[in-house]
């Protein structure tokens, strides 16, 4: 690493302005970090934080402003310059290539590599050492797609450190690990601190952005809304800054009459995209008026079985009744018909049609069906009188009922989106992630909407990777691991720690 | 029937069937590292006919044979670049930009040989070139080592393209680019300049592997190549984008072609049922690649282009 001069800063952005068509990403912002800090960017989606933080990695160029790096102006024109001034960037998703190596991985791109033979053994070598010293364990030949999540993040983390980094940008890195890999990430990240390196840490959980930081700058809209520190702060006068408004964090619960079961799923087995079984021995039952969150690390089985409810994957075994009919082996339009609705996990893919307009997603599930259809023709002035009320009722900002659906927020997407799945009055409702990567405003109306249809009598089963969702909202909670149930707890006896082991696979004969 | 089964005619056909697999071996090589970097190129057969065309040509005009060779390489590596251009720097479509390539060098080679040449001329084609020693060994010396230089060529690279992709630094980048180029792109080995150069050698092999077929037979004709270039690409999925497999593969084909041919010469198959059993490789190929549609080994970025931040 280089030399570090006391108090003049590793980092200094000074009056980032990106502008896209039609919209300015960041508009003069000034960032900086200083040796031995965590320094978070936080902000909504869109707020212009992975923007800045592409600009200085060279992926993207900034329209005006400036980058010093130690008190010295620098140009960094694509990820190769970042690489040699000492940068190094974690992505959101993972940059790594699965059909390699560990040691291939580390070894892509470094300069050392440019010899005619590629010897290996000097970077497994340094992976066991810097292994050792930072507590990271990866296996050097172990193939990326042997590896679970946490330990790709681990391979992640031994890039920048070989690469002798001074500045690590970490964008969202917490996003599909469990509570206690947070925990050992975080030790990790201290320790890379403490040795004068300095950290940007980019996210949106508020609990791990005040556990962690020690300053804080917030984002809305391209600028910079708040600059401080945990110790003057509080997650609601983040939320705050954030959205710019008061925000209610934590969704209010009211009273709910639990009725008959309406969701009875027993013994059930389905199998993923690599023909074995993502989701086996599976029992549960959902009653009217009650949410169950099932909570787990992604991949663990919960799309897989979100699919076989709304019959979009085939059921290998097992039963599963919705609303009094056997549903095991139905197709997905007549299980709709049984009022079953279903918020997908994709909601590009899977949830809307983007070059359709707003009003043809809304009537996707209904367009054969009087209204909206009379003898074969569609009744343009009933889809068009239901879609306005609709999107009226659900608060949906869009231009008009003709805009394509891809040119909206992804929150007024999912708006779209929970209108149409809502609007058949459900009895049972199946909503996974139903609010990942939309805004907190947004985010906050979803937990309202579906704390209101809980109370007026629908089953909902609530697929979450966002455990203070999964809490904030369920009156029990299930935890998902490798496609079994690890357990189920009543909302009150729910804690992270508890939830957390879990996640992890540990069952509680073990912990 | 028993002339058949002679050892002396076994062998014969066993040598025919690895001359016939050369150029096959070597458009599905080049084919091999185009893919394994994520680009897929259609175009191979039209690359073929303008090294075939090229290597004729300059062989017709010189009586050079290793110049013949060189212009085919040269006539390649250029058809390389263009190729390079249109989808990496313009990103085209690459299966319809490669159907474009075939179009171009089946009308450019033809029309070239109607205004240079215009009445089929033979040429001295490549010689058989027995290696020292090897050479002597019998049957396999007869089989394995009496064969022409581009045979040789051919099946030393097979190792040599396995050392390329597996133990160097560059093999490296080609795997990474071809699978996740965005994560290749953030440690900072360009993308563009990793496929340019796959495509240029993949290339520089088609145009090679046309000077095979027109070195081997003397002779140039329109579409001499004959969906030579097609079966190669088919021979990369059957290989499984590994050299090893890929050679298998032209073996197979080759040793096909050669007993069939056999058959017929030795008029064990005549008439209608001769033209059937030529259909033999074809129908082959189709099955072997039905069969193998697993796709294990298909590099996940093929036919992808790359644009940072996207």
């Amino acid at each position: 690493m280089p030399a570090v001069t006391p108090g003049t800063p590793l980092l200094e952005m000074e009056g980032i302005t990106k502008r896209f068509p039609g919209v300015v990403a960041n508009d003069r912002v000034n960032f900086d970090v200083r040796p031995g800090e965590v320094h978070t960017l936080l902000g909504e989606n869109g707020a212009g934080k992975s923007t800045l933080m592409k600009i200085l990695y060279g992926l993207y160029h900034a329209d005006e402003g400036g980058i010093r790096l130690q008190g010295e102006a620098v140009t960094i024109d694509s990820p190769s310059d970042a690489i040699e001034q000492g940068i190094g960037m974690i992505h959101q998703h993972f940059m790594l290539v699965p059909t390699l190596t560990v040691a291939e991985n580390v070894a892509l791109g470094l300069p050392a590599g440019r010899r005619l033979v590629q010897d290996l053994d000097p970077v497994r070598r340094r992976i066991r050492d810097l292994s050792e010293a930072y507590g990271l364990q990866v296996d050097p030949d172990a193939y990326i797609w042997q590896l679970a999540v946490g330990e790709r993040q681990r391979v992640e983390i031994m890039k920048a450190i070989y690469r002798d980094v001074s500045i690590l940008i970490l964008d969202e890195p917490t996003s599909v690990l469990t509570p206690s890999e947070v925990d050992d990430l975080f030790v990790t990240l201290r320790q890379m601190t403490d040795g004068g390196r300095g950290l940007v840490f980019i996210s949106h959980k508020l609990h791990e952005v005040m556990s962690l930081s020690d300053r804080i700058t917030v984002l809305r809209g391209g600028r910079v809304t708040g600059r401080t520190v945990p110790a003057e702060t509080s997650r609601e006068q983040l939320a705050h800054m954030m959205v710019g408004r008061e925000v209610r964090l934590a969704p209010e619960r009211g009273e709910s009459a639990v009725g008959q079961a309406r969701i009875s799923i027993s013994d059930l087995e389905v199998l993923g995209d690599r023909g074995t079984p993502a989701v086996s021995e599976f029992n549960l039952e959902v009653r009217s008026g009650e949410v169950v969150g099932i909570a787990g690390v992604s991949g663990n089985g919960q799309r897989e079985l979100a699919e076989a409810l709304a019959g979009l994957r085939p059921v290998s075994s097992g039963e599963v009744m919705m609303n009094g009919a056997r549903t095991t082996h139905k197709t997905p339009k007549q299980i709709r018909r049984l009022g079953v609705s279903y918020i997908p996990e994709e909601r590009m893919r899977d949830g809307t049609i983007g070059e359709f307009s707003v009003a043809e997603n809304m009537i996707l599930t209904s367009h054969d069906l009087p209204p909206t259809s009379r003898r074969g023709f569609l009744d343009f002035k009933a889809i068009e009188s239901a879609c306005s009320g609709l999107v009226d009722r659900f608060t949906v900002k869009t231009p008009s009922l003709d805009t394509p659906t891809a040119n909206l927020s992804g929150g007024n997407i999912q708006k779209l989106i929970i209108a149409r799945e809502l609007s058949g009055e459900p009895d049972v409702l199946i909503a996974a992630q139903p609010t990942r990567g939309v805004d907190i405003g947004a985010a906050e109306y979803i937990h309202s909407v579906l704390m209101q249809q809980r109370a007026g009598g629908t089953a909902i089963l609530l697929i979450s990777e966002d455990l203070d969702e999964v809490i904030g909202l369920s009156d029990r909670i299930a935890v998902m691991f490798e496609g079994r149930i690890m357990g189920i707890l009543d909302q009150e006896e729910a804690t992270v720690h508890r939830l957390g082991l879990w996640m992890a696979g540990v069952s509680d004969g073990e912990a | 029937m028993s002339d058949f089964l002679t050892v002396s005619v076994l062998l014969a056909t066993v040598a025919s069937g690895i001359r016939l697999a050369t150029p096959f071996l070597l458009a599905a090589l080049g084919e091999t590292i185009g893919q394994r970097s994520g680009v897929l190129n259609l175009g191979v057969e039209g690359v073929m006919l303008l090294g075939a065309y090229g290597a004729y040509y300059a062989t017709l005009r010189t009586d050079s044979v290793l110049l013949g060779i060189v212009v085919s390489l040269v006539v390649g590596g250029v058809m390389g670049i263009v190729y390079g251009v249109v989808t990496l720097a313009l990103k085209a479509e690459q299966g319809i930009s490669g159907i474009g390539i075939f179009i171009f060098g089946l009308g450019l080679s033809d029309l070239l040989f109607q205004k240079q040449v215009g009445t089929p001329t033979p040429i001295d084609g490549l010689g058989d070139l027995a290696v020292p020693l090897l050479g002597d060994l019998p049957w396999v010396g007869e089989v394995l080592f009496h064969q022409n230089v581009l045979v040789y060529v051919a099946f030393l690279l097979v190792p040599a393209m396995w050392f390329v992709i597996n133990k160097t630094p560059f093999g490296l980048n080609v795997r990474a680019v071809g699978e996740t180029p965005e994560a290749a792109d953030s440690l900072g080995v360009s993308v563009n300049r990793t496929r340019y150069m796959t495509i240029f050698v993949g290339n520089a092999l088609a145009g090679l592997a046309g000077a095979a077929l027109a070195l081997e037979l003397g002779i140039f004709q329109q579409n001499l190549t004959n969906g030579h270039g097609f079966i190669a690409i088919a021979l990369v999925y059957f290989g499984a984008w590994r050299p090893s497999g890929v050679m298998a593969g032209s073996l197979v084909f080759g040793l096909v072609s050669a007993t069939v041919l056999q058959w017929k010469t030795l008029g064990i198959v005549v008439g209608t049922t001769a033209s059937i059993v030529g259909m033999f490789p074809a129908v082959l190929t189709i099955l072997v690649l039905v069969l193998v549609s697993r796709r294990t080994g298909q590099p996940s970025a093929l036919t992808r282009p790359f644009q940072r931040g996207h």
